[in-house]
């Protein structure tokens, strides 16, 4: 009991500090983007910003549960909460409600819940766990197959439940990977595989290919003592076929037109400027508000709640996943810089405590937290500010949603529980 | 490496999205501004149109709100139609029909609904239309006429065309504009400044409310008030004298070049103009082919001067010194000139005449005469013409009066040029356009020119351009109504036609038209006149004409009278100058019997001559 007592007060205070700071500017954003009146009325629950205050509220109670339960609770039970999130991510598809397009709510009264946010706290239970096991080792085949199942099976459920948004978010598990020493070649090799598919799509495939292949061969030629020369050089070139022409099979034949559009905007493909006015009236016109918005924020923004493009909610789905173009508008360059800051933070804070864990699950899982926030932090504001492709996710604690704040608040939870741990383990 | 490849991700990305920001609010903005933020509907507030005044501060035109019931078909709910057409008492098919419409033109942009509710209608009616969603009640500005009188010196204000538009950007679609009159010349005055209100739109193009708490708003600057030197009564008073004849009163004062009256005839009710029937209205104005009621006759009837024109004639010859006060002619009922024997005729009853004869009895032979003199003095006879034409038109003829009113007439003063173009030979003479000395011929003026030359001779050689405004609130009137214009002619000459224009009312074509106590000077003129029927020129009866000013020794009213068609200028013209003159001096009238006279006369008559398509015979009393 005492060492509990202990534990509590061990809690890391500059991530506490952040969630906080970063809780309230979400909610005050959200007031701004959905305040339609002149009378704020925080009990109404009609209102975003008054059912966005309750998720903040039931988040904390929750994280303060969270934080209370025994490290050893997690350990333990990971793979059995991994098991139940896919049944739950499967029970999507006797009882789901479709919202957009993607299946993957369960209405529970007047509020949705999305499984899918949760399931990225199970994942990330379940990948430390099976790391940390002192019989794991990353270099081994079978084991590495095994880390990639339990990774890639919730990302086939959510990807047939058409929230590919939300799927892409497990990819930033391989970060842990690679700190946790799996092969170089799978970075190399991801890596390469992104490169190829957007040059394919940039130029074309052909191109690409040859260019690929001219590489690979004049690197093998130059290099000496390498055994099985040309196997390498057969077995790499045609994995580099594989890929550029794959890309632009799965582009033509199993993208759908919308997600088509996004790559097209996002990697400047579409050249036909009749196309480009009909797609800026369509897809990009979200994008083009949320940049007018934010650029006509300024050095340093028209002001909280003085947001003409905000208040006159000229970007659709401001309050979720737009929500940092009301950041932009309204508190401008050194506000929007502020919040980059605080993410910065944030992520970094994680990192360094987790390197400084002594116990491998805690230090994995911290690693999971950092790289689920990151690749938030990454897509949505990259999105936001016309960089990276349009994919709906979540910006973490700021976007309006019950589901992703309370599922933020656990992972961030659970992590300070684990952390706070460190001094009593041994 | 493996511990350090995140965090360099992360912090790369973080200076990405700081550098991106960077560029998309600092460097490639332009400093924000509330006018091209299309999330703020920008809304022109308009100020009080200035009100007109006439000159003894009588209200004439003020503002009067309008009250428009709106629609906006977007947001029209289900609605007990029967209810609602009885509340606004309109017709289901009325109802129908425009939703139908407004709903073509946008479901979203307001649009007018039912126009110019009645202050009764709308008392009633701004509580109860809250209760349908998709209409509400707007206000809006109309004139307001306190008189019925002066249609063609107020003029009227119009929503703004396309082509005001273009020539000033100070106007947007729907705002009003002068058109015609003075709310045209001062229309700068009168408008205003617009103010505007900033209010916050959605992304559906919905007002949400005022921006920024209406902080931003600019305020409207109301237009400013004029004074006109019209004298309203006694412009209703020439109205009434012109009832169902066709033509013009001018009257100014001398001493000033202010307008005292400028009625054209037929005019009609201002007010007309204004409201729900107006396009009607306009448009029944505008088919009245024979009285054209639109047409300011003051400003654009055209037509011969006629005798009036001799007092210039005579003026001229004593500065030539061709004549003098002495010089006398025998009249013998005709005037033989040429080397044809061709003949005026004069209706001045033969006799020996000189220049104050001549004008009382309006002698075409003397005047014939001395135009002649005057035109061939030295045989220089293209120079001599054009000295003449100059003189001529240094009474204010011939040319734009550059006044400040937006229509007028150059009509006519020819030069030597216009005859050698006729007569390419260069063999013309004064007896080829003898006709110009009695005002007939090439010499054309309009009714405002006339009375400017009568006043020009009432002051004895000068005039002020003469103007309809008064005072301006907040500004002086242009300068260059105060400024003198003088013509080449010695004051002794005036004086001496003055003799013969009082002489005019002594024993000449005047002497019924004496007025007690008010000594007159005038001079009556007929003009005649031609139309084409069917594309035969033909003859009309002529024009009645008078010029005329009093009192004699203190001119106070210089008056041109035109009755189209009237016949004899004393008849019709000749009356009514006296009429007017002792209404604007005297304020009553002495013989009742002339002015009821005056007032019953109708012309109707001769305005269907050439319309009726019938032989007609002309110049019957």
């Amino acid at each position: 009991m005492i060492g509990q007592r202990k534990n509590i007060l061990k809690l890391d205070w500059v991530i506490i500090l952040l969630y906080f700071l970063l809780l309230a500017f979400g909610v005050g954003n959200i007031l701004s983007s959905s305040i339609s009146g002149e009378e704020v009325n925080f009990l109404d629950l009609s209102n975003l910003y008054s059912k966005q205050l309750l998720y903040a509220l039931i988040s904390i109670f929750l994280g303060f549960i969270a934080i209370s339960i025994e490290v050893k609770f997690y350990e333990r039970f990971s793979s059995i909460f991994y098991l139940i999130s896919l049944i739950v991510l499967l029970c999507l598809f006797l009882f789901g409600k479709r919202v957009n397009g993607a299946l993957s709510w369960f209405p529970i009264g007047g509020f949705n819940l999305q499984p899918s946010e949760f399931v990225k706290i199970t994942v990330a239970l379940a990948v430390s766990k099976y790391i940390s096991d002192f019989q794991t080792d990353l270099k081994n085949t079978n084991d590495q197959l095994k880390l990639f199942l339990i990774i890639f099976i919730p990302i086939i459920i959510i990807v047939f439940q058409n929230d590919t948004g939300s799927s892409i978010v497990f990819f930033s598990l391989f970060f842990v990977l690679y700190r946790e020493g799996i092969s170089q070649n799978y970075v190399e090799a991801i890596f390469s595989i992104i490169i190829l598919a957007i040059l394919s799509l940039k130029l074309s495939a052909s191109v690409t290919v040859s260019v690929s292949i001219s590489f690979i061969l004049i690197y093998y030629l130059f290099k000496r003592k390498v055994r099985n020369k040309i196997i390498k050089i057969i077995s790499l070139s045609s994995l580099c076929l594989i890929t550029c022409f794959g890309t632009i099979y799965s582009y033509d034949n199993i993208l759908r037109n919308h997600q088509k559009n996004y790559i097209k905007v996002w990697l400047n493909l579409e050249k036909d400027p009749n196309k480009i006015k009909q797609m800026e009236r369509t897809i990009l016109y979200n994008l083009n508000e949320s940049k007018k918005a934010i650029s006509s924020g300024g050095l340093t923004g028209k002001g909280y709640l003085k947001g003409t493009r905000t208040m006159g909610n000229f970007v659709p789905a401001q309050h979720s996943d737009y929500i940092f173009s009301t950041v932009g508008e309204e508190w401008g360059f050194f506000g929007s810089v502020f919040i980059i800051l605080l993410y910065t933070i944030l992520i970094i804070r994680i990192i360094y405590l987790s390197e400084n864990q002594k116990n491998k699950f805690s230090r994995v899982y911290g690693y999971c937290t950092a790289s689920i926030l990151f690749i938030h932090f990454m897509i949505n504001i990259g999105m936001v500010l016309g960089l990276t492709p349009t994919i709906g996710i979540p910006l973490p604690f700021l976007s309006y949603g019950g589901s992703s704040l309370i599922a933020f608040t656990l992972l961030l939870s659970i992590f300070l529980r684990l952390d706070g741990n460190k001094k009593n383990e041994w | 490496m493996r511990k350090t490849l995140l965090i360099l991700i992360v912090i790369s990305t973080s200076l990405v999205f700081i550098l991106r920001l960077y560029y998309l609010q600092v460097y490639a903005t332009e400093p924000y501004s509330i006018y091209e933020d299309n999330a703020i509907r920008k809304v022109f507030t308009y100020p009080k149109r200035g009100y007109i005044y006439d000159r003894n501060n009588n209200l004439l035109v003020s503002n009067q709100p309008s009250y428009d019931v709106m629609i906006i078909p977007g947001l029209v709910k289900e609605l007990d139609t029967t209810e609602f057409c009885k509340l606004l008492k309109i017709s289901k098919d009325y109802f129908d029909n425009k939703i139908e419409r407004t709903k073509r033109y946008s479901t979203r942009i307001p649009s007018v609904f039912l126009a110019h509710l009645s202050k009764e209608d709308y008392g009633f009616l701004a509580e109860k239309i809250r209760k349908y969603d998709g209409f509400y009640i707007q206000k809006r500005n109309l004139r307001q006429y306190n008189t019925t009188i002066g249609a063609n010196v107020l003029g009227y204000v119009a929503e703004v065309n396309r082509s005001n538009l273009e020539k000033d950007n100070y106007y947007s679609q729907g705002d009003i504009i002068g058109k015609q009159g003075v709310e045209l010349s001062y229309e700068k005055y009168l408008r205003g400044e617009k103010g505007i209100k900033f209010i916050q739109k959605d992304r559906f193009n919905r007002d949400i409310g005022s921006f920024n708490d209406g902080l931003n708003d600019i305020n409207s600057i109301a237009g400013n008030d004029l004074t006109i030197t019209i004298d309203s009564e006694l412009q209703e008073y020439g109205e009434l004298l012109m009832s169902n004849k066709k033509g013009a009163i001018v009257a100014i004062e001398p001493s000033s070049g202010e307008l005292l009256t400028l009625v054209s005839a037929p005019s009609y009710n201002p007010n007309l103009l204004v409201g729900r029937e107006r396009s009607k209205n306009y448009f029944e104005l505008y088919q009245d082919s024979i009285y054209k009621p639109l047409l300011d006759k003051g400003l654009l009837s055209t037509f011969p001067a006629g005798s009036p024109f001799k007092v210039i004639v005579g003026l001229i010859a004593l500065e030539e010194e061709v004549i003098s006060e002495k010089s006398t002619i025998f009249c013998k009922g005709q005037y033989i000139y040429g080397r044809n024997k061709k003949s005026m005729k004069c209706q001045c009853g033969g006799g020996y005449r000189n220049i104050y004869n001549a004008i009382s009895e309006s002698c075409n032979s003397y005047f014939a005469d001395i135009y002649r003199k005057t035109i061939s003095k030295n045989n220089e006879i293209s120079d001599n013409f054009n000295s003449w034409s100059e003189s001529v038109k240094s009474f204010g003829l011939g040319n734009y009066l550059n006044n400040d009113l937006p229509i007028g007439k150059k009509g006519m003063i020819p030069t030597s040029e216009f005859y050698d173009r006729w007569y390419p030979d260069f063999r013309w003479g004064p007896t080829t356009n003898l006709s110009n000395s009695i005002g007939q011929g090439e010499i054309l003026v309009t009714p405002i020119q006339l009375a400017n030359m009568i006043a020009a001779v009432a002051n004895k050689g000068f005039y002020y351009t003469p103007h309809i405004i008064k005072k301006i609130e907040g500004d002086s009137i242009p300068t260059r109504f105060k400024e003198k214009k003088t013509i080449d002619i010695e004051k002794k000459y005036f004086d001496i036609i003055e003799v013969g224009l009082s002489k005019v009312y002594e024993s000449g074509t005047g002497k019924l038209l004496n007025i007690p106590g008010i000594e007159i000077c005038g001079k009556s003129g007929t003009a005649e006149n031609f139309t084409k029927i069917n594309g035969k020129k033909t003859q009309l009866t002529d024009h009645s004409i008078f010029v005329a000013y009093a009192p004699k020794n203190n001119p106070q009213i210089a008056i041109a009278v035109l009755v189209e068609n009237g016949y004899y200028g004393s008849t019709w013209a000749g009356r009514i100058s006296s009429l007017m003159i002792e209404k604007y001096l005297k304020g009553n009238i002495s013989n009742q019997r002339i002015e009821n006279l005056v007032i019953n006369k109708s012309l109707d008559d001769e305005y269907q001559k050439p319309f009726s398509n019938k032989p007609f015979k002309i110049n019957k009393l």
